[in-house]
């Protein structure tokens, strides 16, 4: 278990030097990143910086160039595929377009991560975690609904659900709030902070969102031409000259 | 699985031929994994039951019609050069071979592969853009048992039915014409059409059937797995799992043919 000297807590994500191309496109050159247990880090940055990649990357769906990434431990580059499997289930992924499988219903989409990974499960505790998350995104409702029929916020909200009914210890949200009306964003950003006490998730939240980014971020982490430009606490970032940065909180807020 | 990961940029000979290699292997096992997840149960047998249904009802309705409509077609119009020699009484058992071992494996491959294989392109194509086999797989859900083994199984097991279906419809246009033209009772057609067809035929048949379902679904599913671009990436994922499937099934028939031509 790696020790964080600063914050005293153990590191769940350890990101160095992480490199990434896609042919002529150098996407990640270099990225630093630490995340602690229970803490939420929000990563912010312009649309192409490769924010996506890296949490990709944290996953294993995307390999890096060069670099490492160590997740609760394990060197993600290097598992075999079972072991790659195992360190999924702890790690939940929330995908930019929600990604609801479209032919199964709500309660499907939730039930099918679960039933193919915990076999021994009977109908009714299926039923009983199916239901006890989709309370915890308040939306009992919508179990025989079909992703069609959802609003974009709701479909979010199921694909949060979804990552959570495996009971991950890492949480990485893509955009949770993009393209949600301010009531949904209200709604995801306490969805995304009662997760962090309820389940004491450690979570990477990619937001262009600065309301989400002050909410749920307990540190902030501001992405530049691929790496890591700026760190800190909310106030820390953006008391900044950069005219990037200061953009940024302009377009939010003034 | 994963297949559309991109290498550093380092070439062993060049970018072209290192790119053909790369891909080759992705495909090779891409393929070849089908026959590891052969060997590892559980399977999921609900989902396959609910494709091989989908394959016979995608199917069904162009299948019947054709064949009936070759039976027909095939008969009438080989009645004139068999009428020269006074042969048409032959004409039932010509059917009987030109169906079972030709006709058949390959007009219901042919039709599958436009309505099977593009369905198939097409959905695992739609589940690809939309990042939904990511999701499977971050999940730990094995996409590739649960979308491509069921499907590529489905294939495999319902193209062997649908081939003798065929050949069933078209002896019975074939029956239609010949008993308007030439009285042949039921029973001396049946006698007829099957009188030159052995065991190897059949056999032969199946196996044929057999490949070009597997062909049908693999290369649906793997186009569909390799789909980039977003919609458009869809469309040309559904045509090229049909484009590239024909190709293969002609290929295969051949060389299927010459096999079982050493064995005659
Ligand atoms: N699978 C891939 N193949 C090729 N290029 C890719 C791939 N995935 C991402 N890229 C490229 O990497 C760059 C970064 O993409 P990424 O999706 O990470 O951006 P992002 O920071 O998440 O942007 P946004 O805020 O718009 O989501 C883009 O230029 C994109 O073209
Ligand atoms: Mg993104």
């Amino acid at each position: 278990m790696e020790i964080n000297d600063t914050t005293g807590k153990e590191i769940v994500i350890d990101i160095k030097e992480l490199y990434k191309s896609f042919g002529d496109n150098h996407v990640l050159r270099g990225v630093n990143l630490e995340v602690d247990r229970g803490e939420n880090v929000v990563v912010l940055g312009r649309s192409g910086t490769g924010k996506s990649v890296l949490i990709k990357i944290i996953c294993g769906l995307l390999t890096q160039d060069e670099g490492s990434v160590i997740v609760l431990g394990e060197d993600v580059k290097n598992l075999r595929a079972r072991e790659l499997e195992a360190l999924r289930l702890k790690v939940g992924f929330s995908f930019q377009m929600s990604a609801l499988y479209d032919s199964m219903t709500v309660k499907e989409n939730i039930a099918f991560p679960l039933m193919r990974n915990f076999k021994h499960l009977t109908k009714a505790e299926v039923k009983k975690r199916v239901d006890e998350v989709l309370d915890a995104v308040s939306l009992i409702k919508s179990r025989d609904q079909y992703p069609a029929e959802l609003s974009g916020g709701q479909k979010k909200r199921i694909g949060i659900a979804r990552t959570l009914v495996l009971r991950p210890e890492i949480m990485l949200y893509d955009e949770p709030t993009a393209g949600l009306d301010p009531i949904s964003s209200i709604e995801i950003n306490s969805l995304i902070n009662s997760i962090k006490k309820e389940f004491g998730v450690s979570s990477i939240i990619i937001t262009h969102d600065l309301v989400c980014a002050k909410v749920t971020g307990d540190r902030l982490v501001m992405m530049f031409d691929g790496v890591v430009q700026k760190q800190g606490t909310f106030e820390q970032v953006f008391d900044s000259n950069d005219e990037r940065i200061k953009s940024f909180y302009e377009y939010n807020f003034t | 699985m994963e297949i559309a990961t991109t290498k550093k940029e380092k070439y062993y000979l060049s970018k072209g031929i290192d790119g053909f290699f790369i891909s080759a292997s992705k495909t090779f096992r891409f393929v070849f994994n089908y026959f590891i997840e052969l060997f590892r149960p559980p399977y999921e047998f609900g989902e396959i039951v609910k494709q091989c249904y989908k394959v016979g009802c995608d199917s069904l309705p162009l299948i019947s019609l054709t064949g009936f409509i070759i039976g027909i077609v095939f008969t009438k119009q080989s009645r004139p050069s068999l009428s020269d020699f006074g042969a048409t009484s032959w004409l039932p058992s010509l059917i009987g071979i030109a169906v079972f071992r030709a006709l058949a494996p390959l007009v219901t491959a042919l039709i599958c592969a436009g309505k099977v294989g593009s369905s198939i392109g097409a959905e695992l194509g739609a589940m690809k853009v939309t990042e939904q086999i990511e999701a499977m797989d971050v999940s730990a859900s094995k996409p590739y048992k649960y979308l491509v083994f069921t499907r590529v199984t489905a294939c495999v097991f319902m193209m062997p039915l649908l081939m003798l279906y065929t050949s069933f419809v078209a002896l019975l246009g074939s029956y239609i014409n010949v008993q308007t033209n030439e009285h042949t009772s039921l029973a001396t057609f049946i006698a007829n059409a099957f009188d030159k067809i052995n065991f190897l035929d059949l056999k032969a048949s199946v196996i044929k059937a057999v490949v070009f379902g597997f062909t049908i679904g693999m290369v649906a599913c793997y186009k569909g797995f390799t789909t980039t671009r977003g919609t458009e990436g869809v469309g040309k994922a559904a045509n090229a799992a049909v484009v590239t499937a024909m190709y293969l099934i002609f290929i295969e028939e051949l060389m299927i043919v010459q096999i079982v031509g050493w064995f005659r």
